[in-house]
């Protein structure tokens, strides 16, 4: 199915958590902000969302530094 | 309607009636005849020129210390005219005060913002100083001291408030509430991460301007800023984590640094509309 991360449009496969797609990607779970169809989720619920079809979803990934 | 006989023109941040046609020299002659720097609206100029009204006139005599009431007028003489008004009645909160919030901090105290709110847990320590705007006398000083010491140097007009503090993901409402805009200067990624959600959860009404990738030298162009998560804003290469081998080095610190305190101006003249990519 298709998911917009980003924008881009990507294939993922059904029933992927959120989680397991951060984990795909290689972006540590501490280090995004993730906004879920317009809404900002807390860390905690990252394992409870299951993908969808036409899912929007905006990763912010942050690395260390300042 | 008659037209006016005089105009409105501010000489040393006074406003004063003048009469229609005056110039530069003039004004410098009845207000300031030793001056030997002339401003008009933000740049110097040297020639004899047409003052109109609404214009703002800055007159320098180089060398002297102005008194009190004229010194925060002299210290934004070279601004854009009209912008002094809209940031001194800003508040901004600068979350970090290491390598990027040092130097955000000075940028925006050099501009003139009214209020600036500066949380740090951290002392100042030798490693710092390769990139943080500290002085070696201030090792071992609370971060939010050194700094509010460093900008009461700078511009004594900005009214600071300090917490020596970390901050956690339930305090972020209460200590950033006011700000117009907030500026993450974390160095930790789990840290940049909260604060990013925490903003867009408790605050989604206020800007944040945070960063990610800026270690190493790699080329300086490379860091930009965009867009992200609605209001927020994101500095840097996305790539570049200090890491063992690739440290942060004062450059491309300053560069974010840089990139953060102009995207705050920006925001806090309106010169970013709501869905502008900035």
């Amino acid at each position: 199915m298709q998911i917009l991360v980003n924008g881009d449009s990507v294939e993922v496969a059904s029933g992927l958590s959120l989680l397991a797609l951060l984990e795909r990607i290689g972006k540590p779970s501490a280090h995004v902000a993730v906004e879920y169809n317009g809404d900002i989720l807390e860390r905690d619920g990252f394992a409870a969302v299951t993908l969808r079809e036409n899912d929007r979803l905006e990763i912010v990934h942050f690395v260390g530094g300042g | 309607m008659a037209e006016a006989s005089t105009i409105e023109v501010r000489v040393n941040e006074q406003l004063t009636q003048l009469p229609r046609r005056t110039t530069l020299h003039a004004i410098r002659n009845q207000f300031k005849p030793h001056a030997d720097l002339t401003i008009l609206n933000g740049f110097p100029v040297a020639a004899d020129a047409a003052v109109a009204n609404g214009d703002e006139v800055i007159l320098i005599r180089r060398g002297e210390i102005p008194s009190p009431d004229e010194l925060e007028a002299l210290l934004v003489a070279r601004h854009s005219p009209g912008v002094h008004e809209r940031l001194k009645r800003s508040t901004v909160g600068i979350a970090g005060c290491g390598g990027l919030g040092s130097n955000v901090a000075i940028s925006l105290a050099r501009s003139g913002v009214g209020k600036l709110i500066l949380v740090d847990f951290d002392l100042v320590e030798p490693s710092n100083l390769n990139r943080q705007q500290y002085f070696v006398d201030q090792i071992g000083l609370p971060k939010v001291e050194a700094l509010a010491a460093n900008l009461g140097r700078i511009n004594p007009y900005v009214d600071l408030v300090l917490y020596p503090l970390r901050l956690t993901k339930s305090a972020v409402s209460q200590v950033f509430d006011h700000c117009a805009v907030v500026v993450e200067c974390f160095d930790d990624p789990a840290g940049k991460a909260e604060l990013a959600f925490a903003m867009r959860r408790e605050l989604p009404a206020i800007p944040l301007v945070a960063v990610s990738g800026i270690a190493g030298y790699g080329p300086a162009s490379t860091i930009t800023s965009k867009r992200v998560l609605g209001n927020h804003f994101l500095v840097g290469d996305s790539v570049s984590a200090a890491m063992p081998g690739r440290g942060l080095m004062a450059p491309r610190v300053s560069l974010a640094a840089g990139h953060q305190a102009n995207l705050v101006l920006r925001l806090l003249l309106g010169a970013i509309s709501e869905h502008e990519g900035q």
